[in-house]
């Protein structure tokens, strides 16, 4: 009771106690430890997933990036992956525009991640590369 | 395990204050009684592992159950010290396991409880000396003389653990209210698997700090880990103090501690006694805080 009226104190007054800081640190870790894809898993996942993705759009695969990111009731795999050129639907329309857009896909499982009102996630990106260009997810 | 009572002494050795186990009640009438074999563990160092084994130990064997305690911490010798019986170790757990001497001679006896001993760890060999068959050996032959046979962890999940809770079929895995002890025993929690029946004690909650919010509370700790909780501890001066003198702390009847250290044995021991929780009036606020909120 008391800790419940401590955390409406604090939430109105905007600061977050180091004990909460400490669960939500240790959900996340713990999520990525119980998470244990090995990384060979994760290497073949991520070329599936470029086999599919190429057989619409030619993508710049040096400048992806697949990662996992911790939703609120789970996880997400987030892909930023870099369009080069859009591969011509029929063999006629052979002007293959030359923009680059990316595609990025937000799976969540669990919940949706409706994150408005929300503080926001920071977005982890491993690699700061060409990927750095996306536009937030959703 | 009669055959185990065959006297070898030492030509050299000293004359010493060991006795063999007591015989076991009635061992010829009524098919014997195995002992539970419990590991006490949690991955991550100095979170009162050895504390917690010394204290259960002995407030097991001050029910009237015959305790034994091994010490599987190879190398890192130091559950004597806690119990302050390291002046009557002669031998170890590997001078057993390699023959040199007898099992009943290796048994220290305590000198307050009678049903409590020690085996104690070798200081000079190192863990891989000690191979898992063996230990699992040793425990089977143990749990036949004993109501518990309690085997204090090393810290780490690598050969000493894995020895360790080879044996063993209950684990009492202790946490401090710490994202790394919280993480590691997770870990820990996973490697025993579903052969090993695991319960937490908590140990080292601070009450005060927890209504501050600056320490996680046995609830997000357990939120986490999600085992049967068996009691908690608070961080408390009065283990500190009977560490110091080697007098565990489960024997002071005056102790906060001591009287949870011995609510959790009768947890252990499958008595209807509720889960201790750690008191640690700090102040008169926080006891006043206490007071009306209830520390939980």
């Amino acid at each position: 009771m008391l800790n419940r009226v401590m955390g409406w104190f604090r939430t109105f007054f905007g600061t977050t106690s180091s004990s909460s800081v400490a669960k939500e640190r240790l959900r996340l870790v713990l999520l990525s430890d119980h998470l244990a894809l090995a990384p060979d898993v994760i290497e073949a996942m991520r070329r599936d997933i470029f086999e599919v993705i190429s057989r619409y759009v030619e993508v710049d695969e040096a400048h992806s990036d697949v990662s996992f990111e911790h939703k609120d009731e789970g996880i997400a795999m987030l892909a930023s992956i870099p369009i080069v050129s859009l591969k011509p639907r029929e063999p006629e329309e052979s002007s293959p525009k030359e923009e680059t857009s990316v595609l990025e896909t937000v799976s969540v499982n669990g919940h949706n991640s409706d994150n408005f009102g929300r503080r926001p996630r920071k977005r982890r990106r491993r690699k700061a590369s060409g990927a750095s260009q996306t536009a937030p997810a959703q | 395990m009669e055959t185990q009572r065959i006297v070898t002494p030492p030509v050299d050795a000293p004359q010493l204050e060991i006795h063999a186990p007591p015989a076991p009640v009635e061992s010829q009438k009524k098919p014997k009684t195995r002992g539970r074999t419990i590991v006490v563990t949690s991955g991550k160092g100095g979170v009162g592992k050895t504390t917690t084994t010394a204290n259960l130990g002995v407030a097991l064997a001050a029910r009237g159950a015959r305790v034994v305690m091994i010490d599987a911490d190879v190398g890192l010798r130091n559950l004597d010290l806690v119990l302050g019986l390291e002046s009557r170790v002669r031998y170890h757990v590997l001078d057993v396991l390699e023959g040199r001497v007898s099992l009943a001679d290796a048994l220290v006896r305590d000198k307050r409880v009678p049903t409590l001993y020690l085996l104690a760890a070798a200081q000079d060999r190192e863990k891989d000396d000690v191979a898992t068959d063996a230990m699992v050996g040793l425990v089977e032959q143990l749990r036949d003389e004993f109501d518990y046979v309690l085997i204090d962890s090393p810290a780490g999940i690598e050969m000493g653990f894995k020895n360790a809770i080879a044996g063993a079929d209950e684990a009492i895995v202790v946490c401090t209210p710490e994202v790394a002890a919280v993480r590691d025993v997770d870990r820990v929690v996973g490697l025993l698997g579903n052969r090993i029946n695991a319960q937490l004690v908590v140990n080292r909650i601070r009450p005060a700090l927890v209504r501050k919010g600056k320490m996680l509370s046995v609830e997000d700790v357990n939120a986490i880990l999600r085992l049967p909780l068996l009691g908690v501890l608070g961080d408390a001066a009065d283990v500190i103090v009977s560490t110091n003198r080697g007098e565990p702390v489960a024997l002071d009847e005056a102790s906060a501690t001591g009287a949870a250290y011995r609510a959790i044995a009768a947890r252990i021991a499958g008595e209807d006694v509720a889960a201790p929780q750690a008191a640690e009036p700090d102040g008169f606020m926080d006891k006043l805080g206490s007071f009306f909120g209830g520390r939980r």
